[in-house]
C-alpha cells in the first residue's frame, strides 16, 4: 500500500490528489514503483497500478482482440455430427440463434452485443485512444470520450462467460453427439485470455494523465 | 459545487446521488419479476426421435445430474438460481443498509458489494449455454433443440439486476463510518 498518503491537508493542487473511486478515500497521488500498485487503505481498490511500456502493451493487446475477434467470426466454431447427419455453428449462428422472428428476437440482439460487439468495440476505443499517445502525437478527437465509453462497457463484455458456456454446452452435447472444434473456437478462446492480460495492464490513473499532459 | 461536468471525461457530476436508491430499487423489483416467469416456462425444448421435451432451469439441472454430470449440474445451479437469489437479497440489504446505521462494517459490505458485482454478468452463462444448443443441435428428427420462452426473461432478470448493482454508488456505504459529511 505505498504511494499515497491518507489525511491530507487543504490547499493541496487537485492534480496531486486521488479519490478512490470505490469509496471517496482521497490520497496524495504519488507514483509508485514500477510493478508494484498503490491500492485504498480503507477498501482495498485499486488506485494506481503502472507498467512499464504500458501503453504499447495495451494496444498490443487491443489489436490482437480485434483480430482474434475477426477470425472467430469468420472462421468455423463447433460442429457436430451424429448418425449421418452433421450440423455447423459460427460463433454468428450462436448468437442468433434466437433469431425464431417473435419477441425472442431482441435477445439475439443481446447476445451479439455481449460476445461480439461489446468486446470488440472496446478494444477498438482503447486502441483509438491510446494509439497516437504511443507515436507522440496529441490525442484524437473525442479521446476522452472514447476511453470513458470504453470503461463502462467493462461489466457488459461477456467473452469469457461466453467461452465457458461453450465448456457447459459441449458437456450436454457429447452424450448425443460427436462434436468438432473449429479454429474460431481456440481464436475466441485466446481472444478471452489476451481481454484478461489487457485488463490487468490498463491502468486508468496513467491514461487520464497522458491524456490531460498532451492535449 | 460550481461544475456540472467532469473537466477531464466529460461525465456529470454529482457528490452523492442519493436519488440511485431509487433506481437500484426499481431496477432490483424489475428483475425479480422477470426471474418468476424465467424459472416457470421451459428454457430448453429438446426433441430427440419422436420425444420431445420441454425443461426449465431447475429441471434441465436435475436431468443433467441424472445423467450423471453432477458438476455441470451444480454450475447450472449455482449460475442460474444461487448467484441470482443471493444477488436480489445481497442488492437489498446494501440499499437498505446505506439509508440506516448498520451494525456490519463499512469494510465488509463494501467487499460484498464488489462480490456483487463481480459475480452477477456470470449468471448469462446459462442464456449462452442455451444459445449454443439450439444452434449446434439443429439434425433434422434425429435431434434439434430450440430456446424456451424462459431464455429472453431470464436474461432480462440478469441485465436489470446487473442495472441496479451498476446503479447503486458504493461510496454511500462509507458516508456513516464518522469521516463523511452524513456522519
Amino acid at each position: 500500500m505505498d504511494g499515497t498518503d491518507a489525511d491530507v491537508p487543504a490547499g493541496v493542487p487537485l492534480d496531486e490528489l486521488i479519490a478512490c473511486p470505490q469509496c471517496d478515500a482521497l490520497y496524495h497521488a504519488r507514483l509508485p514503483e514500477d510493478g508494484t500498485r498503490a491500492v485504498c487503505h480503507r477498501c482495498h481498490g485499486v488506485l494506481i497500478s503502472p507498467r512499464r511500456d504500458a501503453f504499447l502493451r495495451v494496444v498490443a493487446f487491443a489489436v490482437t482482440v480485434v483480430v482474434l475477434m475477426a477470425g472467430a467470426i469468420f472462421f468455423p466454431f463447433l460442429g457436430v455430427n451424429v448418425a449421418g447427419f452433421s450440423n455447423r455453428a459460427s460463433v454468428v449462428d450462436t448468437a442468433l440463434a434466437f433469431l425464431d422472428g417473435g419477441w425472442m428476437t431482441g435477445l439475439s440482439v443481446f447476445v451479439v452485443f455481449f460476445i461480439i460487439m461489446i468486446p470488440a468495440l472496446r478494444a477498438i476505443l482503447v486502441i483509438y485512444t491510446l494509439a497516437p499517445l504511443l507515436v507522440g502525437r496529441a490525442p484524437l478527437r473525442g479521446a476522452r470520450k472514447a476511453f470513458r465509453w470504453a470503461e463502462d462497457m467493462r461489466p457488459w463484455s461477456m467473452a469469457e462467460i461466453f467461452i465457458i458456456g461453450c465448456a457447459v454446452a459441449l458437456v450436454k452435447v457429447a452424450d448425443l453427439a460427436r462434436v468438432e472444434f473449429g479454429p474460431a473456437f481456440f481464436m475466441f478462446g485466446a481472444l478471452v485470455i489476451v481481454t484478461v492480460l489487457l485488463d490487468g495492464s490498463l491502468d486508468r490513473w496513467s491514461i487520464w494523465k497522458a491524456l490531460d499532459r498532451t492535449s | 459545487m460550481r461544475q456540472e461536468r467532469c473537466e477531464r471525461c466529460g461525465s456529470h457530476l454529482q457528490s452523492r446521488d442519493w436519488g440511485s436508491l431509487q433506481r437500484v430499487w426499481a431496477w432490483l423489483v424489475v428483475g425479480m419479476i422477470c426471474y418468476v416467469p424465467a424459472n416457470l416456462f421451459p428454457m430448453l425444448r429438446t426433441q430427440v426421435l419422436f420425444n420431445t421435451s420441454e425443461d426449465t432451469i431447475v429441471e434441465g439441472a436435475i436431468e443433467l445430474a441424472s445423467h450423471g454430470n453432477l458438476g455441470i449440474a451444480l454450475i447450472i445451479l449455482l449460475a442460474s438460481v444461487a448467484i441470482p437469489v443471493g444477488k436480489f437479497i445481497a442488492i437489498a440489504y446494501l440499499a437498505i443498509s446505506v439509508a440506516r446505521p448498520e451494525r456490519l462494517r463499512p469494510k465488509q459490505r463494501h467487499r460484498l458489494y464488489h462480490f456483487v458485482e463481480f459475480i452477477g454478468r456470470w449468471s448469462m452463462i446459462d442464456v449462452f449455454v442455451v444459445a449454443i444448443l439450439s444452434a449446434l443441435v439443429q439434425l433434422n428428427f434425429a435431434a434439434s433443440i430450440n430456446p424456451g420462452p424462459a431464455a429472453i426473461t431470464f436474461a432480462l432478470s440478469v441485465i436489470f439486476t446487473m442495472l441496479a448493482a451498476i446503479s447503486f454508488d458504493p461510496r454511500m456505504i462509507w458516508d456513516n463510518d464518522g469521516r463523511g459529511p452524513r456522519a
